[in-house]
């Protein structure tokens, strides 16, 4: 069961860079939301600041409200008790090197000190099997290192993990964008499975996966958000003409 | 005859640059040979004069009085293999978390700067101030020598080396793996110690054992505290004896037979730090961080 | 522009704005969901703020462990010498008792008492300079070799063999030295000096040991070479490769590249890599102790014996015959402390402002 995101006034710079300008939007729970926009127009900005790892930069600053679930995420909790409840994946895969898949998928939870055996040996099954890596990889759990695996397997195995932790909310940056194009169909057909159980924040540069996989889409454009709406509507018949301009590839 | 002049000279100005050219390729060629002769001929000598009195009683024996044959370094090796655990209860960790502070917490912080600085710059002070040091913070309220202030003296040098080694092999961790720990809401410590710091483990080994081979042969801070011993000592709280003090005392002797143990004990210990700095460099060569891209 | 661009319409027959899991599928899903365990486990755990806290006090106290270990040395040092220093003064490190019978100055009698560091400063200044003559231009040799010229399988193992060089402790020098470098210098090199150079004065007859000054200095200039030449290995490498294409561009044989290309951009670095052989060799203690003589003389001749700041300290330490001895031995130590540190920070600084940061190789 995923939760509703309420973005209001949304500001957030880098030093003296301001990257992001009034963002404010409701992401919609238990369905998938993609961002698009042309490169360095500060989507992926904008989906860290939904899980704070913006401010791990020590030039970040944040203004502004983001309501999840009812609390407010700046205000009312710390950063590690938000990321717990919002999983992230990269766009290039980073699993941990020195651990092996088992123990990948599991350090969400061992890491924060969850010891139960029995019940984690199922988390992990479960969790491999959520991101399609199960059957490729369960006779290695415990053999094979994370980093020893392909590069689409290595990103499904970032997937696993995150959502081992059970998040009610799962924010993706490009997550196929390094990957080959069969990885790539793999993990649409995975994220168009998991937006049942979870709400699921995806950027893409790719315009075809955005409307492949998702039922709203922001177009963001130099640090605001130009359009916000149904992906139907976006992509068939945008009420702003920047929003037609990018989607008909006059520009990014 | 104008332009045939400035041409006869160009050439001989050229002809001029290029023997200097050669000039200059031998003279590097030459030095190279020279610095690298002392380096054989150290080698070849340890070899030659330290493997004809290396013998198994070398190994168990305690040095015998003068006069008298046979005898051997077990207790300086035994020694100075109490004098690296005690120097490294002190220096191992306070240098691997001093590290895990600069890499982790200070990075890019004056203090930082300031600290690594002043590492960088107390590895260069002679090794005799740290045993004057040692000696009048241990030796002289306690009374007498001891293993235990030679140990402390050793440990204050490990710290600076072992510190800056971290840190260098800390930086080296890939930023995404730190993010990725983060992004999964682990706790920061928890984070910095089971990710980072187990992430750059081969690399963290091996410059505590770099810094294991240059303490393991410094002899002058030990002169006045660990003292040295023909004996086997018992406790900390003794005076004890240490490879390289051995090594020393029997050089400056007047005898032959201490001659020979000297270089063989010498020996023993070029073999050890060789094969510290070689598997230093093997394991760095290898990757530190093994799969970790 | 180009106004018959098509239009491009992302959306194709199959496109299904509405996703194929139904409304009721998705309440269902939905409703079947209380926070399961691992969610109420998680929701548990706090914020960690204590223990972060706590982690980065603990990490930063080790840190500062390294001034601390400075203040503890500055403070042991000063303090035990205080003795000497209210005894003698500033003078400790200039001036020398005279006999008043013969005239001639007496620097270092701790039967009587008369301590003078003049002999060890003497000692340490002149075999530093006399080391860094002989080892910097083979050093630049060297580095100028193995960068610039070394053909590429070669260089890995030269280099590990400088590596190797600069971590052979002291004591195997010295014992080196005194069995095969002394015996070496007095029957081939000694006479030879003696024998040309001996009208100036500098080089006399009357030690016959082949200990002193020269073999103390031809030691040192070993032990310090490793360092003067990696270190300028490490600038030249920090030099970009465009200066030395500019040069080459202008027509310039080899070595006119690398001494204008290379060198001139470094030579900042290769000064800071100096510096610091030279804070080397002015605190090497064993190997110094072994080959020098220990006398605490003056001569000008420089194969006679000496002594060094180190080199004093090493030999009558741990038998100091009372207090004010010690405590002269232990100023002799804060001075070589000092002076270390600042010649160290100073190469350091100039080392740094050339390659910019990278952390500085340390041996």
């Amino acid at each position: 069961m995923g939760v509703g995101i309420e973005v209001a006034n949304l500001n957030a710079w880098y030093g003296s860079n301001h990257t992001l300008q009034d963002i404010s939007l409701n992401i919609p729970a238990n369905h998938a939301t993609a961002l698009i926009g042309p490169s360095g127009c500060g989507k992926s900005t904008f989906v860290r600041c939904l899980n704070r790892m913006h401010e791990t930069n020590p030039i970040a600053r944040v203004t502004g409200t983001v309501r999840m679930g009812g609390i407010d995420i700046y205000e009312d909790v710390k950063p590690v008790e938000i990321r717990r409840r919002v999983g992230m994946v990269f766009q290039r895969p980073n699993p941990f090197p020195t651990m092996s898949i088992y123990d990948n998928v599991a350090a969400g939870l061992k890491l924060n000190g969850y010891t139960n055996r029995k019940s984690l040996d199922e988390i992990v099954e479960k969790s491999l099997k959520n991101s399609a890596l199960w059957d490729e990889v369960k006779d290695d759990l415990k053999k094979k290192s994370g980093a020893s695996l392909s590069g689409g397997q290595q990103q499904r195995l970032c997937i696993a993990r995150a959502l081992a932790v059970d998040p009610e909310v799962l924010l993706m940056d490009e997550p196929a964008s390094a990957l080959d194009p069969v990885s790539t169909s793999k993990i649409e057909d995975l994220i168009f499975q998991l937006k049942t159980q979870y709400t699921i924040v995806i950027v893409t540069h790719n315009m075809q996966q955005a409307a492949r996989v998702a039922e709203m889409t922001g177009f963001f454009l130099n640090g605001r958000m130009v359009e916000f709406d149904s992906t139907q509507k976006i992509f068939t018949n945008p009420s702003d003409k920047r929003t037609e301009d990018y989607i008909t590839g006059r520009f990014g | 005859m104008e332009a045939a002049s400035t041409g006869t000279k160009f050439q001989l100005r050229a002809r001029i640059r290029g023997l200097i050219d050669s000039g200059a390729t031998i003279l590097a060629v030459l030095s190279t040979l020279l610095v690298i002769l002392p380096l054989v001929a150290i080698f070849i000598y340890l070899l030659l004069k330290g493997a004809s009195s290396l013998n198994l009683d070398f190994f168990i024996r305690t040095p015998k009085p003068v006069g008298e044959a046979g005898g051997g370094m077990a207790n300086a090796i035994v020694g100075s293999a109490t004098l690296l655990a005690v120097a490294s209860i002190l220096g191992v960790p306070m240098g691997i978390f001093g590290g895990v502070y600069l890499a982790e917490f200070g990075r890019g912080t004056k203090l930082a700067n300031a600290i690594r600085f002043t590492a960088d710059v107390l590895n260069g002070v002679p090794s005799i101030v740290m045993g004057i040091a040692a000696y009048s913070l241990i030796v002289l309220p306690q009374g007498h020598f001891s293993a235990f202030a030679g140990g402390v003296a050793l440990g204050i040098m490990m710290i600076p080396t072992i510190c800056r080694t971290t840190e260098e092999m800390l930086l080296m961790v890939p930023h995404v793996v730190r993010e990725a720990a983060l992004g999964l809401g682990v706790p920061n410590w928890r984070s910095v110690l089971s990710i980072t710091v187990k992430t750059a483990s081969p690399g963290i080994i091996t410059g505590c054992m770099l810094a294991f081979a240059r303490v393991a042969g410094e002899t002058a801070p030990l002169l006045f505290t660990a003292l040295g011993n023909n004996f086997w000592s018992t406790t900390l709280n003794e005076p004890i004896a240490a490879l390289p003090l051995q090594i020393y005392v029997y050089a400056i002797s007047p005898y032959d037979d201490w001659h020979r143990l000297a270089w063989a004990g010498a020996l023993v210990l070029i073999v050890l730090i060789v094969l510290a700095v070689s598997l230093v460099r093997y394991v760095t060569s290898r990757g530190v961080l093994k799969g970790a891209s | 522009m180009d106004t018959t661009v098509p239009e491009i319409h992302i959306a194709h027959p199959q496109f299904q704005p509405e996703p194929s899991v139904t409304a009721e599928q998705r309440q269902a899903a939905s409703a079947a969901q209380e926070p399961s365990e691992v969610r109420r486990f998680l929701l548990s755990r706090g914020n960690s703020a204590l223990a972060d806290r706590s982690f980065q006090i603990l990490m930063t106290l080790c840190a500062l462990s390294i001034f601390g270990i400075v203040a503890l040395i500055a403070i042991e040092l000063i303090g035990n010498s205080r003795l000497a220093w209210h005894s003698f003064g500033l003078q400790f490190f200039f001036k020398a008792y005279i006999d008043p019978y013969t005239g001639l100055p007496t620097y270092w009698d701790p039967v009587n008492g008369h301590f003078s560091a003049l002999p060890f400063v003497y000692g340490t200044l002149l075999s530093s300079l006399m080391a860094l003559m002989l080892a910097v231009p083979l050093a630049l040799g060297v580095a100028v070799f193995l960068t610039e010229m070394c053909p590429n399988f070669l260089r890995g193992p030269l280099a590990f063999l400088t590596e190797l060089l600069a971590a052979i402790p002291s004591i195997i020098y010295g014992l080196w030295a005194i069995f095969v470098l002394v015996p070496l210098l007095r029957e081939h090199v000694n006479p030879w000096l003696i024998k040309i150079f001996g009208w100036s004065g500098l080089f006399s007859d009357d030690n016959p040991t082949g200990l002193g000054f020269v073999s103390a200095s031809v030691i040192l200039a070993i032990m310090i070479l490793p360092i003067i030449s990696s270190l300028t290995r490490e600038v030249m490498i920090a030099v970009p490769h465009s200066q030395r294409e500019a040069v080459l561009a202008l027509g310039a044989t080899r070595w006119e590249m690398i001494r204008m290309g290379v060198l001139r951009n470094a030579r900042i670095g290769i000064v800071g890599a100096i510096i610091l052989g030279l804070g080397r060799a002015l605190g090497e203690t064993m190997a110094v102790t072994m080959v020098i003589g220990n006398s605490p003389e003056i001569h000008r001749s420089l194969l006679a014996n000496g002594s060094s700041m180190a080199a004093v300290i090493a030999n009558e330490f741990a038998e100091a015959t009372n207090d004010l001895h010690r405590s002269a031995l232990i100023e002799i130590g804060l001075a070589l402390f000092i002076v270390t540190i600042i010649v160290n920070a100073l190469a350091r600084l100039l080392v740094w402002a050339v390659t910019r940061g990278a952390p500085a190789r340390v041996n």
